[in-house]
């Protein structure tokens, strides 16, 4: 907390740590006996549960029809694809901003919500979204889906990059995510963010400082919707397609699994670290049992039961009793500013 | 003239009349308090007059202007701040981060996403400033939650002032302290004591008696009785009600 005086550094060690880890991956993924679409995965859903842990971890509302967003993110990039221009960055803009607007739409019912009502409005409203998804076949393709998606070039001013193979597609995820972590980590240490964080402990407090709670929150949930639309139309062009089931409600509870089960109640990274756990157990226990959601869910129950912080909350606890002298107690964990 | 006016306030919840016929007129510059027996309607007149409720009937007015049903944001956008009864603090923030987010200086910046928070050192001036007047300087680094009592007290009048009020309602600022902490506080609102405009809903009477220009009694949601503290202490119903009985 001692930086909160000076301001949090542009970017920091465990971010180019992370990022380092990432590039990396498709050097030895398949030398694990894992294959390179799963990395690709992995970061789109990194990018995802980052951003979901914007309104869930950050702003403490919980959201649990986020999948919505990701799903019209998916469907915004393959008919602006179809239909109007098939550019790279014409695509991704149009599932950011067509996720945005489902955002406003939803925040502007619910921003003055919060707790339990939050969710169940949430809960429904992604239900509306995936039900609409489904019927309205003539523009999503229904329940089968809308096909044919392609992967588009990376198209510069001077250049153009191919992402048609899985490891090109991975790094252009990958770029897309260095900047979503470098913007997420500036926003929560911006005046914004700051807000946000005083508002989920106190809201009335909050109100009675001058800020007014509402728009804030309307304000976050829409950035997430966006930052998830994007992600989604990243996944519409890795599955060549986009299909209504990322819009379920049991999908949308994935994310809410990943962010949790990774620790995004108190770490940045929990999100990133949950999105590789959830991917991680369905292959590796996938592998030796159909069943490996049911390990999962255990381990999610174990966890949430024992230890709520998630994998980064038992992270920091080991370094911290390490760095704590035996006798002492360990000292909670100071959770004010996000590391 | 009065900085800060209610005119004939009523309010009803269902049909429970809480306020009726309320008015009230607070002069700058100077302490005012309010007393009365528990569920008399003092913190539902606060409520009423920062924001939080809206009147049925009548108006409240700052510094001439009419602000009936004004949102809790505006209101203390125009200057008129205020603490809490029950302890309203952002717990996990540090001292600190408690007083710089409440900041106007943070607020006017407050949808930058990009900046760091706090980095201007005039912030940091700024907050320690605020600090040094509640007495909590050397516990800027401290969590909100692990303060003691007495000074998460102290820290909810901090986070007021933050505000930069004109004009600061305290809502019952010795709540659930022992005569120490009692003393302290006393010491710290006497400091504040004409820097501002100051109301005080408080049952201590003796607290209040030894501060307060001027004192409203409410009692069944109307004002009994208004004046001095001298002048109070004749007051029949007063000397005669356990609200005036001083030690």
């Amino acid at each position: 907390m001692t930086h909160i005086e000076r301001g949090a550094p542009a970017i920091t060690l465990a971010m180019i740590g992370t990022w380092l880890l990432f590039a990396s991956v498709p050097l030895w993924i398949e030398k694990v006996g894992l294959y390179q679409y799963l990395g690709v995965e992995i970061l789109i859903f990194a990018t995802y549960a980052l951003a979901y842990n914007l309104v869930l971890g950050h702003a403490g509302l919980p959201s649990f029809g986020h999948g919505a967003f990701f799903g019209i993110g998916a469907y915004a990039f393959g008919l602006a694809q179809h239909h109007v221009w098939p550019n790279l960055w014409f695509c991704i803009a149009a599932a950011a901003a067509a996720a945005a607007i489902a955002g406003l739409i939803v925040a502007l019912f619910i921003s003055h919500r919060r707790g339990i009502y939050y969710a169940l409005m949430t809960i429904a409203f992604g239900q509306v979204f995936w039900f609409i998804a489904i019927k309205a076949t003539s523009i999503t393709g229904g329940e089968d889906g809308l096909l044919k998606i392609e992967r588009l070039p990376v198209t510069t001013g001077f250049a153009s990059f191919d992402l048609k193979s899985n490891v090109a597609l991975f790094y252009f995820v990958l770029v897309v995510f260095m900047a979503v972590t470098i913007f997420l980590w500036r926003l929560v240490h911006s005046p914004f963010g700051r807000v946000v964080k005083a508002i989920k402990q106190n809201e009335m407090r909050a109100r009675f400082v001058g800020y007014n709670v509402w728009a804030y929150k309307a304000a976050v949930l829409i950035l997430s919707a966006c930052l998830s639309g994007m992600a989604g139309g990243m996944f519409a062009m890795a599955q060549n397609s986009a299909f209504p089931d990322v819009m379920s409600l049991h999908y949308s509870g994935y994310v809410v699994m990943m962010t949790l089960v990774g620790g995004g109640l108190v770490s940045f990274w929990g999100p990133v670290i949950g999105a590789a756990a959830f991917f991680l157990a369905r292959d590796v226990i996938g592998a030796v049992t159909t069943g490996w959601m049911l390990w999962f869910g255990l381990c999610f129950v174990i966890l949430v039961l024992f230890k709520p912080e998630g994998i980064a909350g038992l992270f920091q606890g080991y370094m911290r009793s390490r760095a704590a002298p035996k006798s002492v107690p360990p000292q909670p964990a100071p959770t004010s500013v996000a590391r | 003239m009065a900085i800060f006016e209610a005119r004939e306030l009523h309010l009803r919840f269902g049909d429970r009349v809480v306020l009726e016929d309320v008015s009230l007129a607070f002069e700058e510059g100077k302490l005012s308090g309010i007393m009365g027996p528990n569920g008399a309607g003092k913190t539902t007149c606060f409520n009423v007059l920062t924001g939080r409720y809206k009147p049925d009937r009548g108006r409240v007015l700052w510094q001439g202007q009419d602000i009936t049903g004004r949102s809790p944001q505006d209101i203390v956008r125009l200057g008129v701040a205020r603490s809490f009864q029950l302890m309203n603090l952002f717990d996990e923030f540090s001292v600190f981060e408690n007083i710089a987010v409440a900041l106007p200086a943070t607020r006017s910046r407050s949808t930058n996403m990009v900046r760091s928070a706090y980095a201007d050192p005039a912030v940091a001036d700024e907050v320690y400033g605020i600090l040094e007047r509640i007495g909590l300087a050397d516990r800027a680094r401290d969590d909100a939650k692990s303060l003691p009592y007495g000074a998460r007290r102290a820290l909810e009048i901090g986070v007021a002032l933050a505000c930069k009020p004109k004009l600061l309602f305290l809502d019952e600022p010795t709540a659930g302290l022992g005569a120490d902490g009692r003393a302290r506080l006393a010491e710290l609102i006497a400091r504040l004591k004409g820097q501002l405009t100051i109301v005080v809903i408080e049952h201590d009477m003796e607290f209040l008696f030894s501060l307060a220009d001027e004192i409203s009694v409410i009692h069944w949601g109307q004002v009994i009785a208004r004046g001095t503290p001298a002048a109070l202490k004749q007051n029949p119903w007063v000397e005669s009600s356990n609200l005036g009985r001083l030690n």
